[in-house]
């Protein structure tokens, strides 16, 4: 047996924004196994249902991430309206979709950028980001914020769209989508792309499904697990299929990312032609009793979202479990027998996102 | 005007039978989706499976002292991540994890923070 080497990556590594550690064990320069450390920004959001009422706890909820804030609080929103049966306004339902792919859309693109970043080619995480920023516009434009979208509430939405910002949002993500086409082509074809992630950080299918993996890790395993399938907001109204890749590399996790950019602006064009009048709230009266699971698909996979009530303004229990905190353990799998070197390009096929595994 | 609710079934335990039912879920084709768990005057551990977007939820009662589980990473081996997290969250004290942290999992100021915490004395 060669001599063993302890490495350890992060907290703190260039291609990692935020706080994860891992213990490579090496033999020379293949990774053996790799033990996994988080919890460094532990923030105990979860605790704050104590101080917070449960309506308040919406704006908690979609601070829990920059990058998928809307849909953190729109998933909250969805454990409460199942809690408490509230019927949401179908306009509402669509505007939801609508957001929460813009969400999607920006949140691939930023990572498409830093994907490219991770493997050293500079010009296309700047184009990713370039591509981003107009979307970013967008998103401003209709909800107010960049970031924090501010949009999600109990019982529908904060914000309306006008059918002629409808129009111009439509138009705009059409120039977006063709600058997206010119931008995945490169993820596609390139070569030296594929030299730093075909063949690299192997999930198979079965690993997958025993390893819990979610969203475009386990799709890009071959398997067609998306929970928008439920068909909560208007999912169930459009007409769309799970995008998978059955290749079960960085490629194709890559790929995976690359055709959903696609089927997001699929999914926006139906719902906007499909939306219809009407109001985009109801008024919640009452405080939430009983318990609810509730399941939405995050750009980086599958969020749950419990809450537990006992008939005060305070929830007893508010659990999050992010996409990221289910796909360690195969991302423990994908880096036992790769290269040192591809240790990066490896994690960020798992699309960390540690501020949400921290809440 | 709809509410969207998903099915979702339920079924309470006793402790001793939690590991043979992960056995049987994994054996079933079921994905592990999530461990979580409720503090008060018990503790209420959660273990939530899925296959084809069918979602089954297994729970365990705890007393409030000395709580203690076996581990199901025997059967799942991602189960590693909650359970640790229920070591280090809450104090429940899990047997036989395939990756223990013993209570390092998450770095925090506060031992076991999520536990029920003593009443303060009235001022």
């Amino acid at each position: 047996m060669a001599t063993r080497t302890i490495v350890p990556f992060g907290p703190q590594h260039p291609v990692l924004p935020e706080p994860i550690h891992l213990d490579l064990v090496l033999e020379d320069e293949k990774v053996i196994s790799a033990i996994p450390s988080i919890g460094f920004i532990h923030r105990g959001l979860e605790k704050l249902v104590e101080k917070k009422d449960f309506l308040e706890m919406t704006y908690v909820a979609e601070r829990i991430c920059g990058i998928c804030s809307f849909i953190h609080g729109q998933s909250y929103c969805q454990a409460i309206e199942g809690v408490m049966k509230i019927d949401v306004p179908e306009r509402a339902l669509y505007l939801r979709t609508i957001w929460g792919e813009m969400s999607r859309i920006h949140s691939h693109l930023l990572w498409l950028g830093l994907f490219a970043d991770g493997f050293g080619f500079e010009s296309l995480f700047m184009h990713s980001w370039r591509v981003r920023e107009k979307l970013l516009d967008l998103i401003e434009e209709t909800t107010g914020g960049r970031v924090i979208f501010g949009t999600a509430k109990v019982g529908g939405v904060r914000r309306d769209m006008e059918s002629l910002t409808l129009k111009r949002v439509e138009d705009e993500l059409k120039i977006i989508e063709k600058m997206s086409h010119e931008l995945t082509d490169v993820f596609k074809k390139d070569s030296s792309v594929k030299r730093r992630t075909v063949g690299k950080g192997v999930l198979s299918k079965e690993d997958a499904i025993t390893l819990g993996a979610v969203g475009p890790t386990v799709r890009g395993s071959g398997i067609a697990s998306d929970m928008r399938k439920l068909g909560y907001a208007a999912y169930g109204k459009i007409s769309w299929e799970p995008v998978i890749e059955t290749g079960c590399d960085c490629y194709a996790r890559c790929m995976v990312r690359c055709r959903e950019l696609y089927q997001s602006f699929d999914m926006i064009y139906q719902a906007m032609a499909k939306i219809p009048d009407g109001p985009v709230d109801v008024k919640v009266t009452g405080n939430p009793n009983g318990e609810y699971f509730a399941r939405v698909e995050q750009p980086r996979g599958e969020v749950i979202y419990y809450v537990k009530g006992n008939n005060t303004k305070n929830l007893e229990r508010f659990r999050v479990r992010t996409p990221t905190f289910a796909n360690v353990p195969p991302l423990v799998k994908m880096l036992g027998g790769c290269e040192l070197a591809d240790v990066p390009v490896i994690v960020l096929t798992i699309d960390p996102c540690i501020s949400c595994t921290e809440r | 005007m709809m509410v969207h609710v998903e099915e979702q079934s339920l079924v309470v335990v006793d402790k001793g039978q939690i590991v043979d039912k992960a056995t049987q879920m994994s054996k079933e084709g079921f994905r592990l989706v999530q461990i979580s768990c409720l503090a008060k005057d018990s503790y209420e551990v959660t273990y939530s499976f899925d296959k084809n977007y069918a979602c089954a939820h297994v729970r365990v009662v705890l007393p409030k002292d000395n709580p203690e589980l076996p581990s199901i990473t025997g059967a799942y081996f991602a189960a590693f991540t909650y359970e640790n997290e229920l070591q280090d969250l809450f104090g429940i004290k899990v047997s036989g994890l395939a990756l223990d942290f013993k209570g390092k999992f998450y770095k925090l100021s506060v031992k076991t923070p999520f536990a029920p915490q003593p009443q303060q004395p009235a001022q």
